[in-house]
């Protein structure tokens, strides 16, 4: 696919120190190894690729990332605080946001409702005082609801504003959950497989708002995808994984042209 | 109820005397971050003056041009009253037009100044920098993914209004001058005919022109500033430009701009329009909206629908026009108000509309019908960018589904021999910009303006248009032939698609027709008929039979107009492929180009009238990629029953 009409260079973008980093991860579901010894950083306001085969582990690093799964052994490092392991809830009062593979919003809830939803962590009053409507709720709710029409805007979804989310075509409900993520104003957001199912132009749609989402909020993007072409247009860094190990790590070109991942992708003959 | 305007001749002046007349009453509204934003006649007249100030202070003079790219935008309106305040010329420019089309008016018109909408719009007009030497500076109203543009001649918005309020508070004269020097006469603003045949033209207004007509048609229809429009049309089209900039400023009334394009439908609802213009389709848009919506409903509700609109049919425009009806039928609609039509307009948005215009093109009676059964007022109008819209207009009490309605006040009409319809009245333009010989082909000494159209008026004097006067010709025995009029005819059915006639010179009229494949597909479907594409379902018995049923309904109609009864369609055939603007069979606006397709498929319209039954057809077929094909296949040829004229005479 051609690349979309939006040209940034790493310069402009002010990619910065690193932000995150991964230090000798590994985990395993009884004999299942999922993750071995995978180290690896992001930089602030970069755009992060993970790449890989069918079962490489991807989705598994993005659990990490955000404290689904609990690793064996290995650290991560974000903004200068160690874990060994930290619990979902954490991470998402620490800055670090996702959307999921197969789509998890609220099927009955209405576009905007689900987007007040990604505000939830922000909210200061308590469920009485939100409930009577009074004072301080009164004014943070207007806030938090110019928040999400912000990103409404920014992401173009003004007409299914008050849809509900299981009325939506499949590449819409993926924008909602790009949008229901940022409304968390997070500064890293892991996106997991964010074009899987798209057709050419709603896949163009997402690398323009990904970009955009990036440059403007000025937000570290990792990003697990399939479509190389996808990755390779709008990424800064890949790191690949194959079987649970990293086996490149590098510029989208030095990627392209690494023996072992043409070996992974394409299969060699044993 | 007249307005008063005193001898405001300029829009800026206009502006300025609402500012202080209506200065707290909405004069447009746009909807931002799911809020209706409102800018009142104060704050409009204010952004006005101070852009004017910052456009002056970047070298827009008096005459210049300044180029506006983008959709429905409350600063794009206030760019076109900027840009008037000075004396300058704004050219609004269509927001979908590829960046190569932007290139040729902007090098026409010498346009020095471009205010864009965004991104998008900026992206178009850099492009063709390079090509367009005059372009010196580039506005845009949102900086989203603008930050890292260099290019020296983009300034935002923001800035250019910080710059202007800045010189208006030093020198607040200059500006107010300035709107005192504008005179009626002057050029008010210049808007590109989209050109089906050549080049564009810059079609030059004045003052006067937009003026004069707004004003005429407001007193005629009673529009006052309490009345509410939505702007969903490119503003660059004079069929919006005047019903949300000229008539406005006439009229004192307020503007709404949608969120966004997708959003027109809920926003019309929000806002409820009291006077709204819209091309056919997008009332086709609606309908069709209305009617899947209808078949997905409860079984209660349908039968309802289908009932209470068939009430309507017979008697809502009748009841509409204040004509007499029997009073259980009254009661009747009175329940069918409450039940269906009333929710009906309140999903569409159409509550509080008083007057709706529809333009541009042909309505299906059908159609037509459909909103005036409701109970909304839609009226048919006929103008164009030369005539700043208003020619004929409907009156309310009088709406034929196949007339334009009588001329307006001020307007006289006339026709030539060969029937093309000539028109004098003060909407009529001052020039086509640097191009005498268009405007003298136009327009000739005597102020008459020859449309092109071919028509006539009937017995009620109300103007009926039947087709371009090129197009228009005769049958052997010297029966007016219109194609284009049967031809909509024939598009009217949901079943046809498209339609080609041909008849000139030749003794009976025959036509060549393209089935819509959706709406075939689906009747297909429901009969169980098992096809395998378009050349399948074309060339099937039933489908011959379908349009056979809608050719004699057409004849039918003919034979009730003497004028053109003798060109009913005796023969027709459906073509093994639909027509396409890839092979040059349409324009890109998909209209046909009658005279192509004729020497193209000479051998059809021979068989046609060599009263043959078949024809075998060998076609070259261009795909989409660029490679090309050939194509055989056997077409029927079917005859069609007309029907006598003195015998429907007779009926009638």
């Amino acid at each position: 696919m051609s690349a979309p009409q939006i040209h940034l260079d790493a310069h402009a973008r002010r990619i910065g120190e690193v932000i995150l980093s991964v230090e000798g991860v590994s985990l395993s579901f009884g004999g299942v190894k999922a993750l071995q010894d995978v180290s690896f950083d992001v930089r602030s306001r970069e755009v992060r690729a993970i790449i890989g085969p069918n079962g490489a582990g991807k989705s598994s690093m993005l659990n990490v990332l955000n404290g689904v799964y609990h690793p064996q052994s290995g650290r991560i490092r974000f903004k200068n605080k160690e874990f060994s392991d930290m619990n979902s809830h954490e991470a998402a009062a620490l800055g670090i946001a996702r959307t999921f593979q197969n789509i998890a919003l609220f099927k009955g809830m209405t576009v905007l409702d689900n987007l007040m939803t990604g505000r939830n962590l922000k909210m200061r009053c308590n469920f009485l005082q939100q409930a009577l409507w009074v004072g301080p709720a009164r004014r943070e709710e207007l806030e938090h609801r110019r928040a999400v029409e912000e990103i409404i805007d920014f992401l173009e979804i003004q007409h299914i504003r008050k849809t509900p989310v299981g009325r939506l075509p499949y590449g819409l409900q993926k924008r909602v959950e790009l949008a229901r993520a940022l409304a968390a104003e997070p500064s890293v957001l892991l996106l997991d497989e964010p074009m899987a199912g798209m057709n050419l132009e709603e896949k163009q749609d997402m690398c323009r708002f990904v970009l955009e989402v990036n440059d403007h909020f000025g937000t570290t993007l990792v990003l697990i995808e399939h479509d190389m072409g996808v990755v390779m247009d709008i990424s800064d860094r890949v790191v690949v994984l194959d079987y649970g190990r990293k086996i490149a790590d590098g510029s989208p070109e030095e990627v392209r042209s690494n023996q072992k991942v043409i070996d992974a992708y394409l299969g060699v003959a044993h | 109820m007249a307005i008063d305007i005193g001898t405001l001749d300029t829009f800026p002046k206009l502006l300025v005397h609402h500012a202080q007349a209506r200065g707290e009453r909405p004069a447009i509204r746009e909807k931002d971050l799911g809020i209706w934003q409102t800018w009142t006649w104060k704050q409009f007249a204010d952004e006005a003056r101070f852009l004017a100030c910052g456009l002056a202070e970047q070298g827009l003079k008096r005459g210049d041009h300044i180029a506006l790219v983008g959709a429905n935008r409350p600063r794009i309106y206030a760019g076109i009253a900027a840009a008037q305040c000075l004396g300058a010329i704004p050219v609004p420019l269509y927001q979908d037009a590829a960046a190569a089309e932007l290139a040729f008016p902007i090098r026409n018109a010498e346009v020095s100044h471009a205010l864009a909408e965004d991104q998008e719009q900026v992206d178009k007009l850099v492009e063709i920098l390079p090509e367009c030497p005059t372009l010196e500076h580039i506005y845009y109203d949102d900086p989203r993914g603008l930050r890292h543009y260099s290019q020296p001649e983009l300034m935002s918005y923001d800035k250019l209004l910080e710059l202007g309020r800045d010189a208006y508070r030093h020198d607040p004269g200059f500006l107010e001058g300035e709107i005192a020097k504008g005179r009626g006469e002057d050029t008010a603003a210049m808007f590109f005919t989209s050109g089906t045949t050549g080049v564009p033209k810059g079609v030059v207004l004045t003052y006067t022109n937009l003026i004069e007509r707004s004003k005429a048609v407001a007193d005629w229809e009673g529009i006052n500033d309490r009345d509410v429009v939505l702007a969903f049309m490119p503003p660059a089209w004079i069929g919006q430009n005047i019903f949300s900039y000229a008539q406005p400023l006439v009229a004192g009334y307020c503007i709404c701009c949608p969120e966004s394009a997708e959003t027109v439908t809920t926003d019309m609802r929000e806002i409820g329009p009291t006077y709204y213009f819209a091309p056919p389709r997008v009332f086709e848009a609606l309908l069709t909206q209305v009617s899947v919506r209808m078949d997905d409903a409860s079984a209660l509700k349908r039968v309802m629908y289908h009932y209470f609109m068939g009430v309507a049919q017979r008697v809502g425009e009748r009841i509409m026009e204040g004509k007499p009806v029997g009073l259980v039928k009254r009661l009747l609609y009175r329940l069918g108000d409450l039940l269906v039509y009333g929710p009906l307009r309140n999903v569409l948005g159409m509550s509080r509309i008083r007057i709706a215009y529809t333009g541009g093109e042909a309505i299906g009676p059908d159609l037509f019908v459909f909103y005036r059964s409701i109970g909304v007022n839609l009226k048919q109008l006929y103008g164009s960018t030369e005539t700043s819209v208003f020619v004929c207009i409907q009156p309310n009490d009088k709406v034929k589904p196949d007339t334009v309605g009588p001329a307006v006040p001020g307007v006289e009409l006339k026709f030539t021999p060969e029937r093309e319809l000539l028109i004098r009245s003060p909407g009529l333009f001052k020039e086509y910009y640097k191009n005498p010989q268009a405007t003298m082909e136009a327009k000739d000494r005597d102020g008459w303006f020859h449309t092109g159209d071919a028509g006539y008026i009937d017995a009620d004097g109300h103007l009926k248009i039947i087709d371009r006067a090129k197009d228009v010709g005769a049958l052997t025995d010297g029966t007016l032939f219109a194609p284009k009029y049967l031809e909509n005819k024939l598009k009217f059915f949901p079943y046809i698609k498209e339609a080609v006639c041909f008849g000139h010179r030749r003794s009976m009229v025959s036509a060549f027709i393209n089935i819509d494949m959706e709406a075939v597909g689906n009747w297909a479907e429901k009969r169980h008929l098992p096809y395998s594409g378009y050349t399948d379902l074309a060339s099937r018995d039933e489908v011959y039979e379908l349009v056979r049923e809608c050719v004699e309904k057409v004849n039918a109609d003919l034979s009730r107009e003497p004028e053109i009864a003798n060109s009913q369609i005796h023969r027709f055939l459906l073509l093994h492929k639909e027509l396409d603007a890839d092979d040059e069979e349409l324009t890109r606006t998909r209209k046909v180009r009658r005279r192509f397709i004729a020497e193209k498929y000479a051998p059809l319209v021979e068989a046609l009238y060599a009263g043959r039954q078949a024809v075998h057809v060998e076609a070259q077929v261009k795909y989409e990629d660029g490679r090309s094909g050939t194509f055989s296949a056997d077409l029927k040829i079917r005859d069609a029953k007309t029907v006598a004229p003195a015998a429907a005479r007779k009926a009638a």
